[in-house]
This record gives C-alpha cells, sequence and structure tokens, in this order.
C-alpha cells in the first residue's frame, strides 16, 4: 500500500475538471448566505456532514470493491436533483479519464466501458483509489476533503475572500473531517456485510434546490 | 499499441491522433488571446468560408455566459448540435491548458454526435497575454490580438505571442482610429516570432478571414497525408 498516492489524487491539480464547480458555494454566495469566512465555515460544516458523508461512503464502498453498478444506483438515489446528478457524472467521467492515464489497469477500462455518460464522481474516485493502490479510508478522505475544499476554493474567487481565511476554514473544519471519515468508513464496512442500505442517505435538501436554480441561471461562473 | 482498443474501452486520454478504426480524428485548433480581439468573430468567419468543404465543430469556453456559443449559433453559421459550451469556473486558461478534461469530453461527444469530423475549433475564454492551450487539448494553436489593444503587444510578447503557431492581428481597419502603428507591429511580431507566421486581417474589409482560412487548409492537409 502507497500513502503518496493520496497526495497525487487528493491534488487540488489533479485534472479531473473540479476546478470548474464550486459544489453549491455559487449559488449560496449568490442568496448571501456565504459573504465572509465564517459563513464559509458554516456552509462546509453543512456540506461535510450532508453530501460530503455520503460521497466519502459511497468512495470507501467503491475502493472496497463492492459493485459499482449498485453504488452508482445508490448514489443516484440520495441526488434527488437532476442537475447535480449530471454534475456529478460529468465529474465522474472525468475523474476516471485522469485515473486512468494515472493508474492504468483493466477494472478502470471495464469502468469506462459500462458507464459511457460517466457513473457518480465518489464512486468513480473510490476506484481511482483502489487502483492507485489506496484503501477505503483514503478514498473516503479524498471525498470528504474535495466536498469542503471545492466550495473554499470557489468562494475566494467569488468573494474575493482573503485566501488564507479560506484555508483556515478548511484547517479548522480537519478535526471533524477525521470523525466523519471515520463514520463513512465504518458505513462502507457494514454495506460490504449487510447491503448498501447500511450507507449513510443524509442530505442536505438547500444545496439539491439551489442546484436546480443555479443549473438555470444564464450567467454563471461556475458548472454546479 | 494503438491498433485496437476495443479490448480496454474507450482510449484514456484523447492526445492520440487515431480513432479506433485506425483512421486519423479530427485536427483540433485552439484560438487564444485577450477578451475582445476577435476569436469569436474570426471563428464565425472561419466556419462559414469552411463549412461547405469540411465537416466541422466548435467548442467555446466562456468565462460566465454562453455569449460566444450564442452569437455563433443566431449567427447561424453551424447548426447548434456542433456547436458545445463548456464552462470554466471563472479560470478559462485553466481548462485550456492545466486541466483539460472537460474540453476533451466535449470535443469526444461533438465527434461521437455529430462525427466523423474534419476540424473542431476550440475558442478560448478571452485571458491574459500568457494562456496558451495544452497539446494534450488542441494539435495546433492560434492568437488572436488586436490593434485596438496597444501596438506594443507584439514587442511584448508571451507565451501567446511568441510561441502560437499562428498570430493574427485582427481589426487593422481601426488602425488609422487608434494610432497604431502597423508595420511597427508585423516587424515586432516578426521579430519574436522569428519563422512562425504572422497575419494581419481586419474582418470589415473585403478579403476577411481568407489569409487565416487557407492557412487552416493547409494545416489540414498536413494532418490527413
Ligand atoms: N472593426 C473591427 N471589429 C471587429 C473585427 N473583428 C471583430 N470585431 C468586433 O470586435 C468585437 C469583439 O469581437 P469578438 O469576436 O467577440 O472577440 P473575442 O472576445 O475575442 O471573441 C465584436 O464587436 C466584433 O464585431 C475587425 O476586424 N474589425
Ligand atoms: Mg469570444
Amino acid at each position: 500500500m502507497t500513502h503518496a498516492a493520496l497526495l497525487v489524487l487528493a491534488d487540488g491539480r489533479f485534472p479531473a475538471g473540479g476546478h470548474a464547480h464550486s459544489g453549491g458555494a455559487e449559488a449560496a454566495v449568490k442568496a448571501g448566505r456565504i459573504s465572509c469566512a465564517a459563513d464559509l465555515e458554516d456552509f462546509c460544516r453543512g456540506r461535510l456532514h450532508t453530501a460530503g458523508l455520503v460521497a466519502g461512503a459511497l468512495a470507501a464502498a467503491a475502493a472496497l470493491g463492492l459493485d459499482p453498478r449498485e453504488l452508482d444506483a445508490a448514489a443516484d438515489a440520495r441526488t434527488p436533483s437532476p442537475a447535480l446528478r449530471l454534475a456529478a457524472r460529468r465529474l465522474g467521467r472525468q475523474l476516471l479519464r485522469a485515473a486512468r492515464a494515472s493508474w492504468p489497469c483493466p477494472e478502470l477500462d471495464g469502468i469506462a466501458r459500462s458507464f459511457p455518460k460517466g457513473a457518480h464522481q465518489p464512486v468513480v474516485l473510490g476506484l481511482a483509489a483502489r487502483a492507485a493502490g489506496l484503501g477505503p479510508a483514503e478514498a473516503a478522505y479524498c471525498a470528504l476533503y474535495e466536498s469542503v475544499s471545492g466550495p473554499a476554493t470557489a468562494t475566494v474567487r467569488l468573494l474575493s475572500l482573503d485566501p488564507f481565511d479560506a484555508t483556515g476554514v478548511l484547517a479548522r473544519l480537519a478535526p471533524e473531517l477525521d470523525a466523519v471519515a471515520r463514520t463513512a468508513v465504518d458505513a462502507a464496512g457494514r454495506a460490504a456485510a449487510e447491503g448498501l442500505q447500511a450507507l449513510p442517505a443524509a442530505s442536505g435538501p438547500l444545496l439539491e434546490i439551489m442546484a436546480e436554480a443555479h443549473a438555470s441561471w444564464p450567467a454563471r461562473l461556475f458548472a454546479s | 499499441m494503438h491498433l485496437d482498443h476495443s479490448h480496454h474501452g474507450p482510449a484514456a486520454v484523447s492526445a492520440d491522433a487515431h480513432r479506433p478504426d485506425g483512421t486519423r480524428r479530427a485536427l483540433r485548433i485552439g484560438l487564444g488571446g485577450p477578451v475582445g480581439s476577435g476569436k469569436t468573430a474570426t471563428v464565425a468567419a472561419l466556419c462559414r468560408q469552411l463549412r461547405d468543404e469540411l465537416s466541422l465543430a466548435v467548442v467555446t469556453n466562456d468565462i460566465y455566459t454562453r455569449e460566444d456559443a450564442e452569437f455563433l449559433l443566431r449567427e447561424a453559421v453551424l447548426p447548434p448540435e456542433r456547436i458545445t459550451a463548456v464552462e470554466t469556473g471563472a479560470c478559462p486558461h485553466t481548462a485550456i491548458r492545466d486541466d483539460i478534461s472537460a474540453n476533451l469530453e466535449a470535443v469526444e461527444d461533438l465527434e461521437e454526435t455529430v462525427g466523423p469530423l474534419d476540424l473542431i475549433l476550440v475558442e478560448s475564454g478571452g485571458d491574459n497575454l500568457t494562456a496558451t492551450f495544452s497539446k494534450g487539448l488542441v494539435d495546433a494553436q492560434i492568437f488572436v490580438i488586436d490593434v485596438a489593444g496597444g501596438d506594443d503587444i507584439p514587442r511584448k510578447g508571451g507565451p501567446g505571442v511568441t510561441t502560437a503557431d499562428l498570430l493574427i492581428v485582427n481589426k487593422t481597419d481601426l488602425a488609422p482610429y487608434v494610432g497604431s502603428d502597423l508595420a511597427r507591429m508585423a516587424a515586432d511580431a516578426k521579430a519574436q516570432r522569428a519563422e512562425l507566421p504572422v497575419i494581419l486581417q481586419s474582418l470589415r474589409g473585403d478579403s476577411g478571414v481568407t489569409e487565416v482560412a487557407a492557412w487552416v487548409r493547409e494545416r489540414l492537409t498536413a494532418w490527413t497525408s
């Protein structure tokens, strides 16, 4: 098992399309819900415990080798917003491209064949982690960190927020991220033993509702 | 190694110049340069000149709207299914250089839905003078500047002006009004670029995009031969 591969996969510059997505931050900024670093912290905390937890558990389960088709269906069931499903599949396809170039293997080739329009990004992330020689915990960490680092980076661009403040938010959330990662990995372990209903289904309704509105804006900086 | 992808699913990356059946994929040409220099207008003019002889498609990378794509649609330079807009998250240069995944998806989807294509034009969202296209995304790049942006731009150089496969100095019709010295711009560009070509054009003039279209045809001949 390699640990350094985690740095490659979790690097914000890993070319998998994440830079064009705000994780709901653009809609929240426009609605006035994020206007400073404290707001960003609240927003990220909410995301971490809802969309983040679900993504982390899905990624861990995929890294454990659970059936990607069933995991993709489980991700759909946990993503009410069609706009977010579309974004997740697009990002999944982009990530798969980068992962296949980085860690070529028959398993990822098979995923490209089975999901020509892309699988949900957290599922692909788990499979990419697996291909990179990483385990379920690393996969969960990666998904959880992305769930908060995306909005933080986007907010720096959207509000000209001080980048040191945004990074401080991420640093303060780290202990909580550890705890959520443990929950996600435990859930993935139970899903392997008992079935996918053991995966968490936490949801942030406002994230889903705002995503639908955001997708219809005529002018926006981020794809989601 | 590239002869048969069928055992491996679709190619992982698409810098690969051949389709799975062994034929050459569409030539991809990127158009970069500052906002307002005439990239979209050049794309539109190229489409009008080339669409009867070639199978064409366009990818736009708008900064925060779909205006470029919508302009091309409104002008009806190509059928709508041949124009795709990519969103770039406030960083147009990232989408054409550092993380080209969304643009690659767009060109591959176009090949799949309206292909086989001969040529795909990829317009970058207007950016600064350092923005260049990744070789993983395009096979050749055009950098478009205009005479109204200041006649010292060719002298200042930068990766776009210096290394692009073709430099277009656009809007020569405006030179008298903005006091730009065309001869000086041409000489500075030549000094920066040595043998690389430079075309001075006005899309308002009679010859319009003709010279650039001829350059594109040359590239295409070299690509397919
Ligand atoms: N006078 C003049 N205007 C031009 C020329 N080419 C483009 N324009 C105008 O310049 C403006 C910006 O052009 P556009 O193609 O949208 O620039 P882009 O931001 O680089 O895509 C538009 O109003 C065009 O009609 C030209 O050769 N001469
Ligand atoms: Mg334009």
